[in-house]
This record gives C-alpha cells, sequence and structure tokens, in this order.
C-alpha cells in the first residue's frame, strides 16, 4: 500500500498536498483499491467557502457511490477536468494524475488537525 | 464518507467455501455476502468483466444454495411450489423457475434439476437458503424427501466463449454437444460424479460445476491449469453483478422480492398456467386485470449511472417508477439498469428520467439485454 510520507491525510481516505496555501486533494491508494474501477468522478459546482467535512462532490466505483468531503475549509479554485473522460487516473495514479481539486484554504489552521502518514498508516491496519 | 469492511470489525461469524483459503492466498478482495466470505474481486471489476465476455473465467459460487427432493412425490411437491411446468423435465434437464409466495409476490428463483422421476435438485440464491428451506418444508403436504445440501457441496461457474475449451481436457464428455439448459453427471478431473451444467448467470456461455467439498480446491486448480492456455482467470462476485445485468437478469433481494410478482418482472415466461401451484389464481387474476407497473430496461442517455433506489420521473417530474439495480456496463460504457415503471411507461424507446442527486438524466426504456455479444 502506498501512502507518501510528504502527504496529509484524513479518516475518510483523502490525501491532501500543500503548496503555499494551495492544497491539491484526491483519494488514497488504499481507497482507490477498496473502491475498486474508479468510472465517474463528478466535483460539484460551487465557488464559494466549503467547511471542512461537507460534501464537494462524489466518486463512483462499479458497485458503489461514494461522498467526497472536503479534508479542509477553503473554495475549490481548480478541478482535474482529465477525470471527467478518465475517471481510471484515480486507479493508476490516485496521488499523481488522479489529484481532484485544488483548494484556497481559508482556515490554516485546520491543516494541524489533519493526520500524518504514519497515523493514517495505523488507521487502515497497515 | 467512506467506509470498507475491511476497516470495520467483523461482528459475526462468515461462512467459509472450500475456496476460501484460495481467494485469500490469490489477491482477492473479499466481502460478507450473503453470510459467506466472498471474492468480489481479484484485480478489476471491468477487467474480469471482459475476460467473461471475451475468453473464460472461473467463478466460486458454492455459497449457493442446493436441496434434494427424492421420492415418488418428488415431482408433485415441486409442481406444487415453483411457478414453471416442470412435467416438461427430463432426466439431464435444467429448468429456470421461481417460488412464488402466497401474496402475490416471490419467495426466491431458482434452478430445478431433474436427475431421474424421483430425484431433483433445486439450486437457490445464498441469501435465501433458511427462508427457501422453512418455505418448503411448511409446503410439503405430499411428503416428498427433503435434503439440504448446501454445506456439502461446491459450486463453480466456468463461463465465456472459451469455457468449452478450458474444460474439455478434464472430461470425457463432449462438452460441445452438451444443449444449453442440459446436465450430466460425470467423472470431471480424477472426481467422480461431478455434475456438468450447461447453465450461468453471465450470458456468456459455459458450465456449473457441482461437487463434493473434499475434492474442490484440487479440481478448481486443475481447471485453472488446464485453462491455463485459454488465459482462464478467477472472476469475483462484483463482475458476476455487472454481467448479469448486462443481460437483463434478474437479481432476488433487488428485481424481484417477497413483494414483486413475477408477471410483473416479466417471468410470466416461467409462470405456466396450464397447472395448478401457490397462488396461481392470485397470479393469474393479477395477469388479467392488467398489471401497474412492469420491470423494464432502462438505458442512460445523459452521463450518469442509475442505483437501486433512485426514482424514475417522466417529462413532468412525476415519478413513475424506481430502480432495482444499476451500474455501469463494462461492455457498452454507459449507465444501465432495471427499475419498475408505471405500465404506460414500459415501452421500448420511452423517455424517461433519472433522479441521480437531485437532478433528472435523460435515460430509454430500452429491450434487454442490454449487450448482445
Amino acid at each position: 500500500m502506498n501512502i507518501p510520507e510528504d502527504l496529509k491525510y484524513t479518516e475518510d481516505h483523502e490525501w491532501i498536498r500543500v503548496t503555499d496555501g494551495e492544497v491539491l486533494v484526491g483519494v488514497t491508494d488504499f481507497a482507490q483499491t477498496e473502491l475498486g474501477d474508479v468510472v465517474f468522478v463528478e466535483i460539484d459546482q460551487n465557488e464559494d467557502e466549503i467547511a471542512k467535512g461537507d460534501i464537494f462532490g462524489t466518486i463512483e466505483a462499479v458497485k458503489t457511490v461514494s461522498d467526497l468531503f472536503m479534508p479542509i475549509s477553503g473554495k475549490i479554485i481548480e478541478i482535474n477536468d482529465k477525470l471527467e473522460s478518465e475517471p481510471e487516473l484515480v486507479n493508476q495514479d490516485p496521488y499523481g494524475e488522479g489529484w481532484m481539486i485544488k483548494v484556497q484554504v481559508t482556515r490554516p489552521e485546520e491543516l494541524d488537525e489533519l493526520i500524518g502518514s504514519d497515523g493514517y498508516k495505523e488507521l487502515i491496519g497497515n | 464518507m467512506f467506509t470498507f469492511a475491511s476497516t470495520q470489525r467483523r461482528l459475526m461469524e462468515l461462512k467459509k467455501t472450500a475456496l476460501n483459503q484460495w481467494h485469500h492466498e490469490n489477491g482477492a478482495k473479499m466481502v460478507s455476502f450473503a453470510g459467506f466470505d466472498m471474492p468480489v474481486r481479484y484485480t478489476s471489476d471491468i477487467e474480469e468483466h471482459k475476460t467473461v465476455r471475451n475468453g473464460v473465467g472461473i467463478f466460486d459460487v458454492s455459497h449457493m444454495g442446493e436441496f434434494m427432493v427424492r421420492g415418488p412425490k418428488a415431482l408433485d411437491l415441486i409442481q406444487w411450489v415453483t411457478s414453471n411446468d416442470a412435467s416438461k423435465l427430463f432426466d439431464g434437464k435444467v429448468q429456470y423457475s421461481c417460488l412464488p409466495n402466497d401474496q402475490g409476490g416471490i419467495v426466491d428463483d431458482l434452478l430445478v434439476y431433474r436427475i431421474n422421476g424421483q430425484e431433483y435438485m433445486m439450486v437457490v440464491n445464498a441469501s435465501n437458503i433458511e427462508k427457501d428451506w422453512n418455505w418448503l418444508n411448511q409446503q410439503n403436504k405430499v411428503g416428498a424427501d427433503l435434503e439440504d445440501i448446501s454445506d456439502q457441496v461446491s459450486l463453480f461457474a466456468v463461463q465465456g466463449p472459451h469455457a468449452r475449451q478450458a474444460l474439455q481436457s478434464l472430461t470425457e464428455l463432449n462438452l460441445d454437444e452438451m444443449e444449453f439448459y442440459t446436465f450430466q453427471k460425470a467423472k470431471f478431473g480424477d472426481v467422480h460424479d461431478v455434475i456438468i451444467s450447461a447453465t450461468g448467470y453471465t450470458g456468456a456461455g459455459g458450465f456449473e460445476i457441482y461437487l463434493k467439498n473434499d475434492p474442490a480446491v484440487d479440481l478448481w486448480n486443475k481447471i485453472m491449469e488446464a485453462g491455463k492456455k485459454w488465459d482462464i482467470n478467477p472472476i469475483g462476485l462484483g463482475a458476476r453483478d455487472t454481467l448479469r445485468l448486462e443481460m437483463g437478469f434478474c437479481l432476488y433481494g433487488n428485481d424481484i422480492t417477497d413483494s414483486t410478482s413475477p408477471i410483473e418482472a416479466g417471468l410470466g415466461w416461467i409462470t405456466k398456467f396450464t397447472k395448478d401451484f401457490i397462488n396461481s389464481a392470485g397470479l393469474r387474476k393479477h395477469k388479467e386485470q392488467g398489471l401497474n407497473r412492469k420491470l423494464v430496461g432502462i438505458k442512460m442517455v445523459d452521463r450518469g449511472i442509475p442505483r437501486p433506489g433512485y426514482d424514475i420521473q417522466n417529462g413532468s417530474g412525476e415519478i413513475i417508477g424506481r430502480i432495482t439495480s444499476g451500474t455501469i456496463s463494462p461492455m457498452l460504457g454507459v449507465g444501465i439498469g432495471l427499475g419498475y415503471v408505471k405500465t404506460e411507461y414500459k415501452e421500448a424507446d420511452t423517455n424517461v428520467y433519472v433522479s441521480i442527486r437531485n437532478k433528472c438524466l435523460l435515460a430509454k426504456v430500452v429491450k434487454i439485454p442490454f449487450y448482445k455479444g
């Protein structure tokens, strides 16, 4: 199971990569393995601030539908358009080309509440 | 939120098939299904689906239930509890049927095997074994001999256009000569008295193989070895579901239940009013009075995937039905589903809308199967 050390994680199996007040968000390798083939990723149209824990979209695998939750409060400033035609990127490269949204963080203090790679490893029992 | 079975504590002890360890050792993702620890996929649902459509795959479906019905009254009991006409069966013939309840609904759907005139086998859904068993015993006024052999029997489905070639080296039976929905008891691998049945739940052709648990792992490995040059691969229950749905086959618990009638489910073809059976008068009346709803195939026009429980609407936003099964079709690349709609919307090509996360997405009623190989 791939759990990069330079990322932050949530209990909802999302990862967060922090660079200068902006963060990239996606789902973890563990999540994509559990889901199986991802066939549909839908990010809700929303230009307002979305609170941590609120739904920002949906990910569908062959058999399942799951909500996607904001790992941190902020505004979505970019969506990975590639996932519309190639949702399988989430399976193939969950931490790279399978990223989902870029967020402008509005409450940076929440970053400290995220889980580190060791904590996430423990969470999934790895 | 993601909540995954493997991160949750297992609250109940799951049953295991003879192949359980093999599945774990061969990378299967296991899930709880009908009280069994079963493989949902080994690699990818979509890849496994295509393996069966284009090549050959093997499923462990040993969780299914098997009941033996024996004795001079065996046929009488089967005729009473099932909707299809089992008197049409001959030795070595299989029939798809259902067990109607006395309220207009369905206890289960099943296969009926005639081994001989005084010995039949019923193959039922794993999730219904206990319910069916109780129902059969309650209905067994004629005194047929019933035996539940579910825990003693393993069942493999070898499915796909190369299934015959993959299996032929293991038996002296000429598999090419076996007609659809027939079976033979024969030596298979080194195992005696194996039932080889030209049946399946995929629409891809192939065989289902019933044998005792003891030699099951060994025979499974032999099939994997014999099928190697046809690139046989193990297939999980995930692909089993998408394969059956592409064919429009009903799944008990989704598309047919205790409260759906076989007529509205499109199972009129296995409901024979030429004989008396449980609630046959009621079902005949229900058919003659005309149906309120009908199970139909729904194919998405807009991009989206129908899922069980989603509302189906007409152009004015009125709810006219509900999805009972849905997925993306791996072969067609679009959302497909089954659902009940009011009868005026049942004709093929009718525009309907599926309500997916507060959006109404255009779909069409289509004839099943969705996919023709």
